[in-house]
Formats: C-alpha cells, sequence, structure tokens
C-alpha cells in the first residue's frame, strides 16, 4: 500500500521534516530544531501539529441517533450540549478497547476523532453496529490541525474572534478564506490549545499564516513526550483490545448515569470491574536517576517477583528526566511503592506515582 | 602526532601512543537526535574490538556504541552522563565516551580515514 501524505506534506518539507511512516501516512517526527526544542516551545509558547492523519467521522442523525450511540459508548449523549465534546472508547463486548476517540455533539448529528491507525475499521465496526441506519462520512478533505501551547490562544483569536471564549472541551464554526471550519478547544499535549478542522485546500495556507504569527511546527516525536509527560495514552500502546477503560484507570470517562443504567457494549464486565476491582491497572512509573524505560520493560516488586510493564517510556524534557507508565498488578499501584525496572539485563530503582508529571494547564470549562 | 579513524558504527577513535579516545561522530548525533541518557563501560573492564561498550539514548530510542578496538577501559567521561545533551553539542571532541589501553594496534587498520567516513556516512544517510 501506498503512503499517503497529508495536505501539509509540501510545507514539511520546507520546514526541513525528518519523516516517519505512521498508520500509513508520511508522518513529520520532528523538523531542524529537534523533539526537545519542539517539545519547550510548545509548553512556553505556541506548538503547530499537524494531525491530519487523524480520522474525522461525521455521523449524522437526531435523538434516534443519540440512542443508538448511548449503546455503543459510556456517555450521556442526551445531555450533551452542542458544540461540546467528551473523551471516550469505541469497546468491544468484553470491555477491550478498540479506539480512544473524542466525540463532539454537532448540528446535524456528531463528530467523532478516531486514531489514524483503527479508523478505517472503527468505521465499519460503527456502520455494522449501527446497521448502516445513519449517514457516516469518514471525511478525508479535512485537514485537522492543532494549535498547543501557552500562546495559542491569543494567535489564534486573531483568525478566529471568539475562539479565546471557548471553553476546554468545546467548539464553533469560524470562517477562514469563507471556508467553514470547526475549531476545538481541546488537544493532547497537556497544554492549553485548539484543533482545526479545515478542508484540505486551506490547510497549507492557514498554517503558513499561523507561522508568521510566531507558532512553530512540532513533530510526532515531541508530541509523544508531551502527551506522555502529561499522562495521557497512546493507542496501540497504553490502550488495546486486552486492556478495559477501568485497567487503563480512564473510568473518570465512564458516565456514572450510564452505568447505573449499564446498557451499553462491555458494559457488564465495566461493572463487574468496578464492584469487584482490577487485577492490573495503568499508573505512572518515575525512575530513578536518569535510565530510561521502554515500552515492553518488565517491572519487578522488591521481592523481585514479576508484577507489570512499561507501555509508554521515554526522556520527558519539562520534567528533565525519565517518565514512564505501564500496568502493574492492582496490589502494587499505589503512590510511591517501590519498583524495579529491567533495562538491557540490570534492574534500576523506580517508584509508582500519579499521573500527569507535568501538571497541566488547560482553561477553565464545562468540563 | 595523533591519528583519528572512524568505524562502520560512527565511533571516532584517537590514538596517542597507546591510549585510544573514543567517541560517537557528529553523523551519528545527527541521526540519533537530542541525546537524553548515556551510558559507559566501568572503569578498569576489558572491551572487546566491535563489542558493546556502551548505550546512547534519544528521546526516540536506544542505540548500542561499540568499541572499534580491543582494551582496557582507564578513563570514562562523567560529564555526558551527567549532562548527555553535551554529546549533541560537541561530539567529536569534549564529549569523548571512554578512554582505552589498547591491546593490538594493528586493530585500527581496519578503520576508516576521515574521508572514507565521510563518503560511507553520506552514503548511509537517507
Amino acid at each position: 500500500m501506498k503512503t499517503k501524505k497529508t495536505s501539509l506534506y509540501q510545507l514539511h518539507q520546507d520546514c526541513n521534516a525528518k519523516f516517519v511512516e505512521f498508520a500509513g501516512y508520511q508522518m513529520p517526527i520532528q523538523y531542524s530544531k529537534g523533539i526537545v526544542e519542539e517539545h519547550k516551545f510548545t509548553r512556553n509558547h505556541s506548538g503547530i501539529f499537524d494531525v491530519s492523519h487523524m480520522g474525522q467521522l461525521f455521523i449524522y442523525g437526531g435523538d434516534e441517533l443519540i440512542k443508538d450511540l448511548e449503546k455503543i459508548f459510556p456517555l450521556d449523549l442526551k445531555n450533551l450540549k452542542l458544540n461540546h465534546s467528551k473523551y471516550s472508547f469505541l469497546m468491544d463486548k468484553d470491555a477491550g478497547i478498540q479506539d480512544d476517540l473524542i466525540i463532539t455533539k454537532i448540528n446535524e448529528g456528531f463528530l467523532i476523532i478516531l486514531n489514524a491507525a483503527c479508523k478505517d475499521d472503527d468505521f465499519k465496526i460503527l456502520q455494522e453496529l449501527l446497521n448502516e441506519k445513519y449517514e457516516m462520512v469518514l471525511d478525508e478533505n479535512r485537514s485537522l490541525i492543532a494549535i498547543q501551547g501557552p500562546k495559542s490562544s491569543q494567535i489564534l483569536n486573531e483568525f478566529f474572534d471568539g475562539v479565546k471564549d471557548l471553553n476546554f472541551m468545546s467548539g464553533d464554526w469560524f470562517l477562514f478564506d469563507n471556508q467553514k471550519v470547526y475549531v476545538t478547544r481541546s488537544g493532547y499535549t497537556g497544554e492549553d490549545g485548539f484543533e482545526i478542522s479545515i478542508p484540505n485546500n486551506f490547510a497549507d495556507k492557514l498554517t503558513r499564516e499561523l507561522i508568521d504569527k510566531g507558532p512553530r511546527l512540532v513533530g510526532l516525536g515531541a508530541r509523544d513526550t508531551l502527551r506522555l509527560e502529561a499522562g495521557l495514552c497512546l493507542y496501540g500502546h497504553d490502550l488495546d483490545k486486552d486492556k478495559t477503560p477501568v485497567e487503563a484507570n480512564l473510568k473518570w470517562a465512564i458516565s456514572k448515569e450510564r452505568i447505573s443504567k449499564g446498557d451499553f457494549i462491555g458494559s457488564d464486565i465495566i461493572i463487574k470491574q468496578l464492584n469487584n476491582g482490577v487485577t492490573k491497572i495503568r499508573v505512572g512509573i518515575k525512575p530513578e536517576g536518569r535510565i530510561i524505560a521502554r515500552e515492553k520493560t518488565k517491572i519487578f516488586n522488591q521481592s523481585n517477583i514479576h508484577i507489570g510493564e512499561i507501555t509508554s517510556g521515554t526522556f520527558g524534557p519539562s520534567v528533565n528526566g525519565p517518565v514512564a507508565m505501564g500496568y502493574v498488578e492492582n496490589e502494587f499501584s499505589k503512590k510511591n511503592t517501590k519498583v524495579f525496572l529491567e533495562v538491557r539485563g540490570k534492574k534500576y530503582a523506580a517508584s509508582v506515582c500519579s499521573l500527569p508529571f507535568y501538571k497541566k494547564s488547560y482553561v477553565k470549562g464545562a468540563n | 602526532m595523533s591519528e583519528v579513524k572512524y568505524s562502520k558504527e560512527h565511533e571516532w577513535i584517537k590514538l596517542e601512543g597507546d591510549i585510544a579516545t573514543i567517541g560517537i561522530t557528529k553523523h551519528a548525533t545527527e541521526m540519533l537526535g537530542d541525546i537524553v541518557f548515556a551510558e559507559l563501560p566501568e572503569k578498569g573492564s576489558g572491551v572487546e574490538k566491535d563489542g558493546t561498550a556502551g548505550v546512547v539514548e534519544s528521546t526516540k530510542a536506544a542505540s548500542d556504541v561499540y568499541t572499534p578496538v580491543s582494551g582496557e577501559v582507564v578513563d570514562t567521561n562523567q560529564e555526558i552522563v551527567d549532562d548527555p545533551s553535551k554529546i549533541n553539542q560537541d561530539p567529536e571532541n569534549s564529549a569523548w565516551f571512554f578512554k582505552l589501553k589498547i591491546k593490538d594496534k594493528s586493530e585500527m587498520n581496519s578503520l576508516m580515514n576521515k574521508d572514507d567516513y565521510d563518503k560511507f556516512a553520506k552514503e548511509n544517510s537517507n
């Protein structure tokens, strides 16, 4: 299969991007300044991310669609206000996570942002679950651009008057060159920021104009260090079909009202796990010293018994040290529990810690 | 006069008498990106030509550092362990990795000179 390119490919090349194949797309992993600089610039100023590889799924429908989607997602969708978003997941019948996603109520139905590697499967699964009753469009004609960091709101407001007043996890339509763009106050870096859904033909122009105001392009490399410092999960690593939202420590994202009724896919398992507890759970892991524990690193307890595995680990530029998360047996999940990580045959001390590693600075919002 | 040679694994080696100073090349640091971790061999330990003698990690991944010649580790550069970003700043000079008392000078013969290495590095970068 030929790798796809996003509408910003030429811009990435012009900015000396190093490319990597990711989920079938040629994506920039970094630009000339490197991951650490890009990371810090996002935290201190404003970074722009091409996330056009992610799926933008529009599902059109009214009250019946809301009812049908509530059978799939553990969300209180009938009370989700227009232009408000929720983080959720697509689960299988065993509550295994098939994808994590952001769902937004729009006028004509819902917009769901899906992971690039999962989007085609998600589309098929949802089409089947909804019995092809509704019009569904996995829109390849729109790009998705994220702008993240403390200066983003002020800069983006010069283009879209009023975005600075959006609450966190809410959005609205704006115009750019007479094109309808949908802007949400959201992101995946632990910073205040926005995601902009814009027709492909205008993505390059908007991004170049944004860059002229000071923000810089940031690649997937820094996106990974930023989200890990913020304690956010990456699908295919921290989340997959063998993990449930309760095990992933994401129960905050499941509607309490919906649990009481329990009529969504995977609800039996979710309710059972909420009542009886889980055997493994996702935690933050802070290695002592500078040792970096990557994905698949084994975690041991103080008696040298294997109790879990790292699912993401790297160096956190803002923390200025190594950061990781992983799954451990429940009894070792308490904060400050001392554990050991096996890296290149040697054991290194680490401790279980609360997430995030880097404190978020989201604006106050409806959620 | 000291002689600097280069390996296919992107190490440089400078020989002065029977003491060799070894580090990684500028080209290697450019391929790796920001280096955030370095592990060096223990002083007093023996290392064998083409064997592992350390590790560097960027934000992206870990890579082994090999020794291009055999010998006994007589010194290591603690400065790059404490601040690995120094490797990106000055890889072929102050950010050396370790010094060896070498066993067999003839092991240097199979290594590349600067011109050959530059050509090799250019061909091997994507």
